[in-house]
């Protein structure tokens, strides 16, 4: 049994080097950050029940919310395109029709009533610095303001679509598309999905003039968006590759623990969304991740018996050597 | 002589088993081989039929190739039994209706643009309604079938579906299904 | 003229014509291995297959790799991973073969050194073997730079930076190697050139090499002993295999290779399906930035233990340590000075000389790893002169090792 002693060695000098290279390391290296399951600790809890009919008439009357934003689900269209909108405020206001059921809604009454706050931007946008977030907060309608706001809150959530029919590709759209691009196509149910660009996907063209046309607009966009926010936001195609789940997940739900000073915002979606978000990075950067495991299970069934058998020749073999 | 055997069977068993895995890593470097996703998906070209003129040669591509469109006038309707087909003796206002695709209320010759004889792309002649292949002097009446030789058929007409004002190339549809029935053309 | 007859067969018709009963005995069936080894013995047969599998991945990924600072990220991580069919697969086998193979060479060469299979006429099979380490890690360095990640980039900055030489500041020679300031379109396709054709030749000529250094010699066996093997062969022949101290090369050693072979194999595909994260860095699939280098900077594992030796001495003295460390191995049958042939472990002194350098090469590899900071920093540096003394002791220990 000399042999399974000498076996054992190398084992274990090969698992204390792969120790110390790979976890021991990397905990060195990098900051590790548990996840707060979106629970927003420090945002106040909405204490208020919200009515989606009040809500409305606020989100498009007093709360003067449509005056930037558009929610095409309630057919009100934009009132800039992207390029015009991120030229004039630094960013594309998004579209609300997603919000209600992306967003965390103690993120979105905290959002509404003082954006910076809820956004962790404070350490660019505050008294000191002068400068002042693009999104006016709202100095309420008359009434009780938490009423309000927990009313508009409800109108989101009411013209959103259930949470079971939110899309992967949806959630990233609303969460993060307006800053990230992905230039990856995908395959997902034998559609091909086309480039996502910060102003949306990316048309296909028979005229090259309107192709550059439009890669024109992207690129105003993002002169646009890395003016105002200091450096252009990465494109995430690989992000699921180059950080992983955990990363990613955390990162979203507090960037400045990560990169503090950061220019990205603290996105406020809620556990749900942000697991759609990772899912659609997946289909994106891993799309091959469900034939990798199925063809795994096959071949490493076929190793044991390849090397089932290989023993048992080598036992006929050696059965008159020894 | 029993272990010889023994284990001369123990090793075929075992080269079997190799033997299966490299079939498998066989199977695996085929489809390396295979045409992209994304190849295959460009295999498709919409056309906007609304778009053309009567008696005007517009040349569109798809799959890298040449697509003759030509859209037939009341004219060229018209003069189909003048056009005889001398390779394949059939009435030709048959074979001519069979080849065109009615798109609203038009009539268009939709084929590829190369000469089922050796390749080159014939030229339309919009004056005497014929193509004129340069290479061999093949020729073709107005609605691609072979009026003089060499080409051994008419020219071939992609798989398309028709959709609305639209026609989809690479897409097959019954209209197509029942032109490779009636001969009119070969799969491309 | 040799003189044909009508062939009786297939096999007559070859073998008259290309000898091959000939080379079959020579090359396979009277092939003479000593049956006294273990499965380290098997660590060849384990590097070729593993050789092999990278030459065929690469091939599939040579079908559709690009070669242009613009296309090579995407060629690799959309259209190969996500688009050809199976292309994933190529790349994980690729990625963790070239991990894995410097675990199996390491294994090999320190087998090699434990039991004495440097010595006595076996000196041309190490230094064939040490040029083999060599040509593999300029094959691992250029692959590396091929997907044009952030590594990629940093790594091929910082490597080809040493070639300024310190102090000497040959400036000109780095910008020669690279073919432009910095890594850019002409260094990415000289490397290409040299991963996909220059090296693999190379590595083909010495595996010949080292293959042929090995037949006269003959393949050493557990315990040092000197084998006739005329002797034994003839008692192998004449029907007494279980006296017999040697075997054939094929089948008998052949199966205890495949034995060793089919167990690697389930550990190595686990790795490529499972986990692979420690031979594709995730920080490879950000794409090259030179205008941004990444917080940590690190060569593949198996380069850690050199790049140690290099960091905790100021420029000049760290890139003579790097020399030292390169060219050192390459003397080992040279530097040390006791003519037995046998097992470490009966070795005296040079027992405790062969677990203090692999133990030490471990700490130099972790060390090289994490980052250069505080307590890190100071056993990096003892383990780097740790490593410099054991080569400066070896003649001295082994003049006075007793003759067993």
């Amino acid at each position: 049994m000399k042999e399974l002693f000498i076996l054992a060695v190398v084992t274990v000098f090969t698992l204390v080097t792969y120790y110390l290279v790979e976890p021991f390391a990397h905990s060195h290296m990098h900051k590790h950050i548990e996840s707060k399951g979106f629970a927003y600790a420090d945002l106040p809890a909405l204490t208020k029940k919200g009515d989606a009919a009040r809500g409305k008439d606020l989100v498009m009357g007093a709360g003067a919310c449509t005056g930037c934003h558009g929610i095409k689900v309630a057919g009100m269209p934009a009132p800039m395109d992207p390029v015009t909108a991120a030229q004039s405020y630094g960013v594309n206001p998004p579209d609300l029709s997603n919000a209600g059921v992306v967003f965390d809604p103690k993120f979105l009454a905290a959002l509404i009533k003082n954006p910076a706050h809820a956004l962790m931007l404070e350490h660019k946008y505050n008294a000191k610095s002068g400068k002042t977030f693009p999104m006016t907060q709202f100095y309420g309608a008359g009434g009780d303001m938490d009423q309000e706001v927990a009313d508009m809150v409800a109108y989101l959530q009411s013209i959103a679509v259930p949470k079971e029919k939110l899309t992967p590709d949806m959630a990233f759209e609303t969460a993060c598309g307006r800053c990230h691009a992905i230039h990856y196509e995908y395959n997902l149910d034998g559609k091909l999905h086309p480039a996502w660009t910060q102003i949306g996907e990316k048309p296909s063209f028979k005229h090259k003039q309107d192709e550059l046309a439009f890669e024109t607009k992207v690129l105003d966009y993002q002169d646009a968006l890395t003016k105002y926010l200091g450096t252009l936001p990465p494109d995430l195609s690989m992000y699921i590759r180059s950080r992983g789940e955990h990363y990613i997940k955390t990162f979203v739900e507090d960037p400045q623990a990560y990169l503090k000073g950061t220019a990205m915002p603290r996105v406020g979606v809620t556990a749900e969304a942000a697991d759609k978000v990772v899912e659609h990075l997946e289909n994106v950067g891993d799309s091959k991740r469900h034939i990798r495991d199925e063809v795994g299970k096959n071949v490493m069934i076929y190793m044991f018996i390849f090397a089932i058998f290989a023993i048992l020749w080598k036992k006929e073999v050696w059965r008159d050597l020894h | 002589m029993k272990n010889s055997s023994r284990r001369g069977f123990m090793g075929k068993a075992f080269g079997a088993v190799a033997g299966v895995g490299a079939v498998a890593s066989l199977y695996a470097m085929k489809r390396s081989w295979d045409p992209l996703p994304s190849v295959k998906a460009a295999g498709f070209t919409t056309l906007d039929m609304s778009a053309y003129k009567e008696n005007e040669l517009v040349v569109e591509k798809w799959r890298g190739k040449p697509i003759f469109v030509l859209k037939q006038s009341k004219e060229m309707l018209a003069t189909e039994d003048k056009n005889m087909s001398q390779l394949t003796g059939k009435s030709t206002a048959e074979m001519d209706k069979k080849r065109l695709i009615k798109v609203g209320d038009d009539y268009f010759l939709v084929c590829v643009g190369l000469c089922t004889h050796l390749g080159c792309i014939p030229g339309y002649r919009p004056e005497t309604k014929d193509f004129l292949c340069a290479c061999h002097g093949g020729m073709y009446d107005d609605t691609a079938m072979v009026i003089k030789s060499p080409p051994p058929r008419g020219l071939d007409i992609p798989p398309f579906k028709v959709d609305g004002m639209k026609i989809v190339l690479g897409e097959t549809s019954p209209e197509y299904e029942k032109m490779l029935a009636d001969g009119v053309t070969l799969k491309v | 003229m040799a003189h044909f007859t009508k062939a009786t067969s297939l096999h007559d018709w070859l073998n008259q014509r290309l000898g091959i009963d000939t080379v079959r005995r020579v090359m396979a069936t009277e092939y003479w291995i000593p049956k006294n080894i273990n499965f380290l013995w098997a660590m060849g047969m384990v590097l070729a297959i593993t050789f092999g599998l990278l030459l065929i991945s690469g091939i599939f990924l040579l079908m559709y790799y690009q070669p242009n600072i613009h296309l090579a990220f995407d060629s690799v991580n959309y259209t190969i991973m996500q688009e050809v069919g199976y292309g994933w697969l190529w790349r994980h086998v690729h990625g963790v073969a070239a991990s894995v193979v410097f675990l199996v060479i390491y294994i090999h060469m320190f087998t090699g050194i434990y039991y004495g299979s440097y010595k006595k006429g076996r000196e041309m099979i190490w230094i064939s073997g040490m040029l083999l380490f060599v040509a593999f890690s300029a094959e691992a360095f250029s692959g590396y730079m091929l997907p044009w990640g952030q590594m990629s980039y940093w790594a091929g900055m910082v490597i080809t930076n040493l070639f300024s030489m310190g102090g000497l500041h040959m400036d000109g020679l780095v910008e020669w190697i690279r073919g432009d300031y910095v890594p850019a379109q002409a260094f990415l396709n000289r490397f290409f050139m040299l991963h996909v054709l220059l090296i693999p030749l190379v590595i083909l000529g010495l595996i010949g090499l080292h293959f042929g250094a090995l037949r006269i010699p003959h393949v050493n066996n557990q315990d040092g002993e000197e084998i006739d093997f005329e002797a034994e062969s003839k008692k192998y022949l004449a029907g007494d295999k279980a006296n017999s101290k040697v075997i054939r090369f094929m089948n008998d050693f052949m199966s205890k290779d495949m034995m060793v072979v089919g167990i690697y194999l389930i550990f190595f595909f686990y790795l490529v399906f499972y986990h692979y994260d420690f031979a594709m860095d995730p920080v490879n699939f950000d794409p090259a930035n030179g205008l941004k280098t990444p917080t940590h900077i690190y060569p593949e594992w198996y380069f850690l233990w050199s790049y140690e030796i290099l960091r905790p001495f100021s420029t000049n003295v760290g890139l003579i340590a790097f020399a030292f460390a390169q060219v050192i191995f390459f003397l080992l049958p040279f530097l040390d000075r006791s003519p037995n042939a046998v097992p470490a472990s009966r070795r005296g002194l040079f027992k405790y000389w062969f677990w203090a350098m692999l133990i030490d090469m471990i700490i130099l590899t972790a060390m090289g790893k994490v980052p250069p900071e505080g307590v890190f920093s100071t056993i990096g540096f003892y383990a780097a002169l740790t490593f410099i003394g054991l080569w400066i002791a070896l003649p001295f220990i082994t003049k006075f090792e007793k003759k067993v």
